[in-house]
């Protein structure tokens, strides 16, 4: 073809994800049954499935939900699907997801120029807009009201219900997924903007660095990282074993301090891509701390009064036949997924770590659980954890290299990703709780 | 039981009297429980914890428990129990996996007891042993139940949550109630075990064998929160539900289709129900989330089986009709004349035998079924105009010629009629030239045409000439009296029709003849009266625009579909397209539609359903094309379903669905026969068997082909 004067472009991406070095997916991702698997049901594996596949349990039912939500039948359009997941990923800039179900939108038979921007999609698309923007940000503050405004009979366009929980958990589920594509550093697809380039290699050129800096830095800092995996393994054994109480005032003091510890975020970045920024309204409406003690003080919301195993569930179940189902067994397969094995240690009990990060979580999102003692999760997740943690949870498009090399340095990246998956799933628990809510409300 | 009954306090002499009332408590209730002689009721929440009194007329509140200024976590309650022998002790559950107890003869106003702490999680339920008196048992969401000794200070033993706990109250010997983390719920009575849970079933499991033995089921419309046993019902249980469901059933579980009584006083969920005596059935108690607490005295409440419809009538898709009804009203009506020939009275085939312990009227129904007459004009017309109609793909005024014909061919004259009236129009904006007032005349004639088409009674002579009244104001005298001999003339031969011809959906169990000469009557009429517009009538103004008819036909349309020719109605309405559509109303549409795509599915005419699907553009027909997208394949060799979209199915490894004839994957259309289940190609299938027999595969089989 080069004879013929068509230029042949040539990948960027020299692996997945621009964090973890190529060859160590290589050497860490085993299973090969369900990268075949998602390949026949995908026609290509993604970068995204090719990292996950590092946790093949949790991959399979990963691919049964995204497939259920966007192929199997539901009551929105396949293409309309797609397209509320281009909005939700623009929201959080993140032009992976948002090339991808582009893609996945014109092959459904969508109109092209929906993607140049919000005002050629139906008015009644357009009015996802506020609920797209709360539930990627503050999910916290959506109410009632702001489903009527959906759903009653006067409302014009109308949503149904069913339509407005298909909606709403695509959204939530693109949001989530846009954690992890940023949290992970995925490269571009080789036929993604930047994906690719048409200028040939320079000899002189030199490959994005794929080494972590733990590598890099000298072994003062290994034995450093060593001592510290040391010292969370027992602080964990401490947990488990201590048997303390402490007062009703000390538990909400503790809550409130994880809540509003002060972790820098706001990182300045560039500009996000036009093809993105066309797709979002009010670009400027980011997370902000959930503050119950400010003007408009939203509640806290206590994980008793609304569950996802007693009161989400049956919800979606009800609206959405299977989905409850399946959305059920990602956030049990992601709570139960260990591998006993920390760092350089193997046969560990990580219960309490996992469930600290989760719980943490969910206390940035203001759900609080009275049977927990926010104080270990100031003892386990040090603050570059906590860093990275709340940077992929409330401002993923802000995750650099650097965060995500600072925390767990001596941890595989498999645990690092496992960690993802762990922020994923709690973020995109906390916001269905809230909206879920929010309907059972307006249903009362 | 025996043993129980022994230490509670038979309803004697001072029996519990009162009605149905409630009280608004502070906050959401999320349990409730009484004391033994049912005096008091113990409500418990996340903001609440307190005592209130049953009295005749009202519930007072006795006391608090939440003290404090700033309450721990501890009076945050999940659940609570009274105990049933110790007049002050009571149990409760909190949400950050204590377990307490509390002492009411405590002077303090503290009336904690003692504190467990040993769970991890939020603890779900609690419950005093029912007879050994110092034994309490809870379960919590870290997969444990946990026995403790009142007097040990902690617990005796643990159980670890699983399916093996339903086990577990039988070493315990009578428990009443324990639970797991979200499954189930377990109420434990007379050896039978009822669990409920979100999979929105109650299922009572016999315990006395071995092995526990589903007895009953019962479907409830959303997940279950709580079950309680009726006293001195055996069968009788009430359940309240977790979400969306506000309401209290009381199920009989033999019969568990309809609740047997419904409470429908609350709000918000209710989250805890209790019988206010175990001797007595008649008193409920309950709490909500709505923060009310309710007293239900059981003769107050909905029967829902009162109001279910004790006759059932349906039409066959042939037209026959069952009917069934409680017998005695049929053998009550005398005057009932048995219908010549077609009615045939099926005989109600099974007879339960009644159980006097059920408290249902036993109805005994006969079953009546209509036949048509097989003779007379069937639903055939209905099939093969259904087919034979075009509905798109033309112009307009061929469609048009070519649905008249279909109609004159099928010998359905008021449909040609339609179709020719249907060109009517366009000519008329062609020829007309006469002065404006003779459109009235036009209208007159219109409208007489469309009575003779509808064959309704001549009253409609009168009343139809007002829908069009707003330019008749001006009708010269002349023309008035041109008009009416016509209308008289019509009608008279409507008159001379005994019999409306296609009044099928109606008449036929009285009308089975419609004599093949009386529709040709009424063939002619429609072409003596079209000849007289196009004849003898002033033709219309050329600025009479086509918006002009929309009344007409929109009322031609719904008389059709009132006549339950719906196939008319939205043929008409698709060929006329945006010319009609704005003026009939979208519901109305719609339902047409829905009708008439409801007919063709249930003759089987998939083809035709999905054509007017596609050609609807109402956006709720539309997107039936959207539900059920899906295709399932299962692999030709090994018969199991095939998972993934490729073409190698992943259990046996070969190629799905190959042609017989050429081996290759078959990607498109795929012929099968469905004897032998060998197939491929439908070319080459087709051409194998031009000159074979037998299957191509070779399996032996005599494959046909139609």
């Amino acid at each position: 073809m080069l004879e013929e004067g068509v230029k042949v472009p040539r990948a960027l991406a020299s692996g997945p994800s621009c964090f973890i070095p190529a060859k160590e997916m290589l050497i860490e991702g085993p299973n090969q049954d369900i990268l075949i698997e998602s390949f026949l049901s995908l026609g290509r594996v993604d970068h995204l499935t090719t990292i996950m596949a590092l946790h093949p349990s949790y991959l399979s039912c990963f691919l049964k939900t995204q497939h259920a939500l966007f192929e199997l039948d539901g009551p929105l359009p396949r293409d309309w699907r797609h397209y509320i997941s281009v909005l939700a990923a623009a929201r959080h800039h993140c032009s992976y997801m948002v090339q991808q179900h582009s893609a996945a939108f014109l092959e459904a038979g969508g109109e092209e120029n929906w993607l140049g921007g919000l005002e050629h999609a139906p008015a009644k698309l357009r009015s996802l807009q506020t609920l797209n923007k709360l539930l990627a940000h503050r999910p916290w503050l959506i109410t009632q009201q702001h489903i009527q405004e959906l759903v009653c009979a006067g409302a014009e366009p109308r949503w149904s219900l069913a339509e407005l929980i298909h909606a709403v958990i695509l959204m939530a589920n693109t949001h989530s997924l846009c954690s992890f594509a940023w949290g992970c550093g995925l490269n571009p697809e080789p036929d993604h903007v930047g994906g690719y380039t048409f200028h040939p290699p320079s000899p002189s050129h030199i490959p994005r660095s794929t080494h972590s800096p733990a590598h890099e830095d000298g072994r003062q800092e290994l034995v450093d990282g060593a001592v510290e995996v040391e010292v969370l393994m027992k602080r964990m054994v401490e947990l488990q074993e201590q048997e303390e109480e402490c007062t009703q005032e000390e538990m909400v003091t503790r809550f409130e301090r994880e809540r509003s510890e002060s972790i820098p975020t706001a990182v300045v970045r560039g500009a996000p891509p036009e093809l993105v920024l066309c797709l979002v309204e009010e670009p400027e409406f980011r997370y902000e701390d959930f503050a119950p003690r400010g003007e408009q003080s939203p509640h806290i919301m206590r994980a008793q009064d609304y569950s996802w195993e007693d009161h989400g569930f049956s919800l979606v179940q009800r609206l959405l036949p299977d989905m409850g189902q399946f959305l059920d067994e990602e956030f049990q397969v992601v709570s139960n997924l260990t591998y006993h094995r920390m760092a350089m240690h193997e046969g560990v009990d990580t219960y309490t770590l996992r469930k600290a990060l989760w719980n943490y979580i969910h206390c940035l999102y203001g759900i609080r659980y009275d049977d927990y003692d926010y104080g270990s999760v100031n003892v386990l997740l040090e603050r570059s954890l906590k860093v990275f943690v709340k940077t992929v949870a409330c401002h993923p498009e802000q995750t650099t290299a650097r965060i995500y090399h600072a925390f767990w340095r001596h941890f595989r990246h498999s645990e690092k990703v496992h960690a993802n998956l762990i922020v994923m799933e709690a973020r995109l628990q906390a916001a269905l709780l809230y909206t879920l809510r929010a309907i059972t409300y307006y249903m009362r | 039981m025996e043993k129980m009954s022994r230490v509670t306090t038979a309803l004697g002499s001072n029996s519990i009297s009162g009605r149905t009332m409630f009280c608004h408590l502070d906050a959401p209730a999320n349990a409730i429980s009484v004391c033994r002689d049912a005096t008091q009721v113990v409500v418990a929440g996340r903001n609440i914890f307190k005592i209130y009194a049953l009295e005749e007329e009202q519930f007072v509140e006795k006391l608090n428990l939440r003290v404090g200024r700033k309450p721990s976590l501890n009076f945050s309650c999940a659940d609570v129990m009274w105990h049933q022998m110790e007049e002050n002790l009571l149990a409760t559950a909190a949400t950050n996996g204590a377990v307490v107890t509390w002492n009411l003869g405590k002077p303090s106003r503290n009336k904690q007891d003692q504190l467990f702490t040993e769970h991890k999680r939020t603890v779900n339920k609690v419950c005093f042993h029912p007879t050994e008196a110092y034994m309490l048992l809870s379960g919590s969401q870290d997969g444990f139940m946990k026995c403790f000794d009142l007097r040990k200070k902690e617990s005796v033993s643990t159980f670890s949550e699983d399916l093996r706990i339903l086990s577990a109250p039988n070493s315990v010997k009578n428990t009443i109630s324990c639970f797991t983390t979200h499954f189930c719920l377990v109420i434990f009575s007379r050896g039978w075990l009822a669990t409920g849970g979100r999979d929105k079933m109650v299922k009572v499991w016999d315990m006395t064998t071995n092995r526990a033995k589903e007895i009953y089921c019962v479907q409830t419309i959303a997940s279950v929160a709580r079950v309680k046993w009726r006293p001195e019902r055996k069968f009788h249980l009430a359940t309240c539900s977790m979400m969306v469901d506000h309401n209290i059933y009381v199920w009989d579980i033999r019969r568990p289709f309809i609740p047997f009584a419904t409470f429908e006083e609350h709000k918000d969920v209710t989250t805890g129900i209790v019988w206010r005596h175990q001797h007595d059935p008649h008193y409920l108690l309950s709490g909500s989330k709505d923060s009310t607490l309710y007293q239900h005295m059981f003769k107050d409440a909905m029967r829902p089986v009162d109001k279910a419809n004790p006759e059932g009538l349906c039409f066959g898709l042939m037209g026959d009709l069952a009917f069934a009804v409680n017998e005695s009203l049929v053998s009550s009506d005398a005057g009932r004349k048995p219908y010549a020939g077609g009615d045939r009275r099926y005989p109600f085939f099974s007879f339960k035998k009644p159980n006097p312990t059920e408290q249902f009227a036993h109805v005994s129904s006969a079953l009546s079924v209509f036949e048509t007459d097989l003779d007379s004009n069937r639903m055939d017309w209905f099939v093969k105009t259904a087919q034979r109609y075009l509905l798109s793909g033309k112009p307009f005024t061929e469609l048009c010629d070519h649905n008249a014909k279909v109609a004159r061919e099928l010998k359905r004259p008021q449909v040609r009629r339609r179709n020719l009236d249907r060109q009517i129009k366009p000519t008329k904006h062609v020829f007309g030239q006469r002065e404006e007032n003779t459109r009235n005349n036009a209208i007159m004639q219109l409208s007489s045409i469309n009575l003779s088409e509808t064959s309704s009674s001549s009253l409609r002579v009168v009343t139809t000439p007002p829908s069009s009244s707003s330019s008749s104001c001006a009708v010269p005298e002349e023309q008035v009296y041109t008009l009416p001999p016509e209308a008289f003339q019509l009608r008279h031969e409507i008159v001379d029709n005994p019999s409306a011809p296609e009044h099928l959906q109606q008449d036929k169990a009285d009308s089975p003849h419609v004599s093949g000469n009386e529709a040709e009557v009424t063939c002619l009429t429609p072409i003596e009266s079209f000849s007289l517009i196009s004849i003898s009538q002033p033709l219309y103004s050329p600025h009479l625009h086509a918006s002009f008819f929309c009344p007409i036909v929109r009322e031609m349309l719904s008389y059709y579909a009132e006549q339950g020719d719906v196939q008319m109605a939205v043929s008409v309405l698709i060929v006329l397209g945006e010319r009609i559509r704005k003026e009939i109303d979208d519901l109305t549409q719609e339902h047409w539609y829905m009708s008439y795509i409801d007919l063709l599915q249930r003759f089987e005419l998939w083809n035709v359903s999905n054509e007017v699907i596609k050609l609807s553009t109402c956006s709720a027909i539309t997107c039936l094309n959207q539900t059920s997208t899906t295709l399932h394949i299962n692999c030709t060799n090994c018969k199991r379903p095939m998972s993934n979209k490729g073409w190698i199915c992943d259990r046996c490894r070969q190629c799905a669905s190959a042609c017989a004839v050429c081996h290759h994957v078959v990607k498109g259309l795929f012929v099968w026969c469905q004897g032998c289940s060998h197939g491929g190609h439908l070319e080459h299938i087709m051409n194998w068997l031009r000159n074979n027999a037998h299957c191509p595969a070779g399996c032996g089989h005599m494959c046909e082909y139609t």
